[in-house]
């Protein structure tokens, strides 16, 4: 896999529709060629920067800027175990020192059988249910050594189909209908909108 | 002093469909649009400065005014929606999108029709999968509806709200470097002034950039009016709040409350909310409002959750996340654990913040291994001293943003507090250094 699918190019092109500058669509477009190789290969990128007119050094610029982009190969599952302070109070770092025992590997780093990489990350908003962990940005709250565990064996044996590979995020995506559009309002639309215009709001 | 004080943003929580079109409809849903497209958007925008209803990011500015600070005939505006929650310890934005979109969604249509704006971005952190499919289809459901779009329930009013999410950055976050990500740059703060978003913002356009939380307020006040909403709480912290009490607590959990009354010890201890202290251990410290916030104590307990009382105590209630410490904690560890937090979210454009965090790290990193040496103490201070000069609060700052000076508040609080347990670490660290065999320090002497 290398440039996008035609698929992913007509949902890029949608998805670029939607800001009103092109640009602004990097992050999601990103996601999506991330959704579409597991990891962000240097030709989907290349790909995004002509369908978005930037060049390639500004996408890689982009993406170089957060975590979630991974530019190597990764496993099929994300495992982030959150250590902050709120889960270090209830035990993240004896979860992660667990996990990093039983997966045989060191935060950043990927099972042999390519099926797991490990993250030690910061608050992922679940700190009423510390310890917490994701999995492909997939929650799990207040989790023991045997229910972590059990969730290992649980992808490993097909259990957890509710978990998609690696750089699937939202598996719902917006759309919005043609008719029912309001239309993109690009920083040239200097009008007063109507409905303030209507309402004898111009001097406000 | 516990109320009754009705949940305004957390009603639906309790229902299976909570997120679902047919379940807010059934209750009450979408009626304050209807209400609020008859009243006119002037109108609208006067029950929220009423309501006096203060942002719930982490600052505080009063939502009302905020609006008011984009300059006058200049359009387009936008609205921008921070749903990129990420402050360590906090747990309410995620919990607002997840188990109720819609209320999210209306409240971006009534601030979009106040402020006048065609077209709104609802930014959710990266990291939330659910919280992206739950509003991707409130939005699909809503558009189809005919709430959200082109002539909303056929009136003059029109936006297009659009869904998009981050990548994983905390400083986006922070209003400037959320607008950068937006416009499909590196998350990186903008030098304010000239940059104040709601002159220029997105697109260097007039930029209203509002919390989840926020904006989820804003049926409940449109439909009871800003009089009724100001009729809760304290005179400078109306409504309700959403607190996330986690740590060391018997019951951790996210407890929407009376604003400005509600104490401390009431959410800390309360059977109610969080119940106690696990194991009814003693309490050491509490982070009041988010990572960023210097501890409380003991003394602190009986402060109200009200924002000016705990400013002027030398904290701040933030993003509402209270993260309970027991006698047990170890104040190095807990103390370092914080500083990395900011040491790793740094985004590396100010040199005190991107040096300086690193360095705050790697002193406390040292301490904590037992390599401590007696000067760290006062160079962990002058290294802070110089990413917030006089380490004061509210913090002075040598950065563009906050990030860096709210690297210093953990410091500056546990060293004010457990000083003696830094000494002892470093003093341990000395002993080892000179217990040293003779023989061992002439051995590799020789190489």
């Amino acid at each position: 896999m290398a440039r996008l699918t035609n698929d992913n190019v007509e949902l890029a092109r949608e998805i670029i529709g939607r800001y009103p500058r092109p640009k602004s669509a990097l992050i999601p477009l990103l996601h999506l060629a991330q959704e579409q190789d597991g990891h962000l290969t240097d030709e989907a990128m290349a790909h995004i920067a002509e369908l978005v007119s930037v060049s390639s050094a500004e996408v890689l610029g982009t993406a170089s800027f957060y975590e979630m982009f991974k530019m190597e190969p990764v496993g099929r599952y994300m495992v982030n175990i959150c250590t902050n302070i709120s889960c270090q109070l209830r035990g993240g770092e004896e979860l992660l020192a667990h996990a990093e025992k039983t997966l045989g590997i060191r935060p950043g780093q990927t099972t042999s059988d390519g099926l797991f990489t490990l993250e030690d990350v910061e608050c992922i908003a679940a700190c009423t249910e510390a310890p917490c962990l994701q999995v492909n940005y997939r929650y799990e709250h207040r989790i023991s050594n045997e229910g972590f565990d059990q969730l290992m064996n649980d992808l490993r044996d097909g259990r957890r189909s509710d978990i998609p590979p690696h750089g699937v995020l939202a598996e719902i995506r917006q759309h919005i209908p043609a008719d029912r559009r309001a239309g993109n309002v690009t920083p040239e639309d200097t009008v007063i909108p109507v409905w303030v215009a209507a309402a004898g709001e111009g001097e406000k | 002093m516990i109320t009754d004080a009705p949940r305004i943003i957390t009603s639906r929580f309790d229902r299976a469909d909570s997120h679902t079109l047919a379940g807010y409809e059934a209750t009450g849903g979408y009626q304050a649009l209807r209400k609020a497209l008859s009243m006119g958007p002037a109108a609208v925008a006067d029950e929220v400065k009423t309501a006096t209803l203060l942002g719930r990011g982490g600052a505080g500015f009063p939502a009302g005014v905020k609006w008011g600070l984009a300059p006058e005939n200049v359009w387009p505006r936008y609205l921008v929606v921070n749903g990129d929650e990420s402050e360590p310890g906090t747990y309410k934005d995620r919990l607002l999108m997840e188990r109720d979109p819609h209320q999210l969604i209306e409240g971006v249509l009534l601030a979009s029709y106040a402020i006048g704006c065609g077209q709104a971005f609802l930014y959710v952190r990266g990291e939330m999968a659910l919280a992206q499919e739950r509003i991707a289809t409130a939005l699909n459901d809503a558009y189809a509806a005919g709430y959200v779009g082109k002539n909303i329930l056929g009136s003059d009013f029109s936006v297009d709200v659009v869904l998009t999410w981050g990548a994983g950055a905390y400083i986006v976050g922070e209003e400037t470097a959320l607008i950068e990500s937006l416009e499909g740059n590196r998350g990186m703060p903008r030098l304010k002034p000239p940059f104040f978003p709601a002159a220029k913002g997105l697109y260097m356009q007039p930029t209203i950039v509002n919390n989840v939380e926020t904006l989820a307020n804003l049926p409940w006040i449109v439909t009871n009016g800003g009089e009724a909403f100001a009729a809760l709480g304290a005179e400078t912290s109306r409504g309700t709040r959403m607190f996330a009490v986690s740590g060391h607590v018997k019951n951790p959990g996210v407890f929407e409350v009376e604003y400005g009354v509600t104490t401390f010890r009431d959410l800390i201890f309360a059977p109610q909310y969080a119940g106690g202290i696990l194991g009814d251990r003693a309490l050491k410290a509490f982070i009041p409002g988010g990572a960023s916030a210097p501890w409380f104590f003991e003394e602190h307990l009986d402060l109200p959750l009200e924002k000016v009382t705990v400013d002027r105590a030398g904290s701040m209630l933030g993003s509402g996340a209270v993260v309970v410490m027991d006698e047990t904690t170890d104040a190095v560890k807990a103390c370092l654990r914080v500083v990395r937090f900011f040491a790793r979210e740094s985004c590396g454009k100010c040199t005190p913040c991107r040096e300086g965090t690193t360095w705050l790290q790697n002193i406390l990193q040292r301490i904590q291994d037992g390599y401590g040496r007696p000067t760290d103490l006062d160079l962990l201070m002058d290294v802070s001293d110089n990413i917030s000069p006089g380490i004061t609060w509210p913090p002075k700052q040598t950065t563009i943003c906050p990030l860096g000076p709210s690297a210093v508040s953990p410091i500056a609080s546990a060293m004010q507090r457990f000083r003696p347990e830094f000494e002892a670490r470093i003093a341990q660290a000395e002993e080892a250094r000179h217990s040293v065999p003779v023989n061992f320090t002439k051995a590799s002497s020789h190489g």
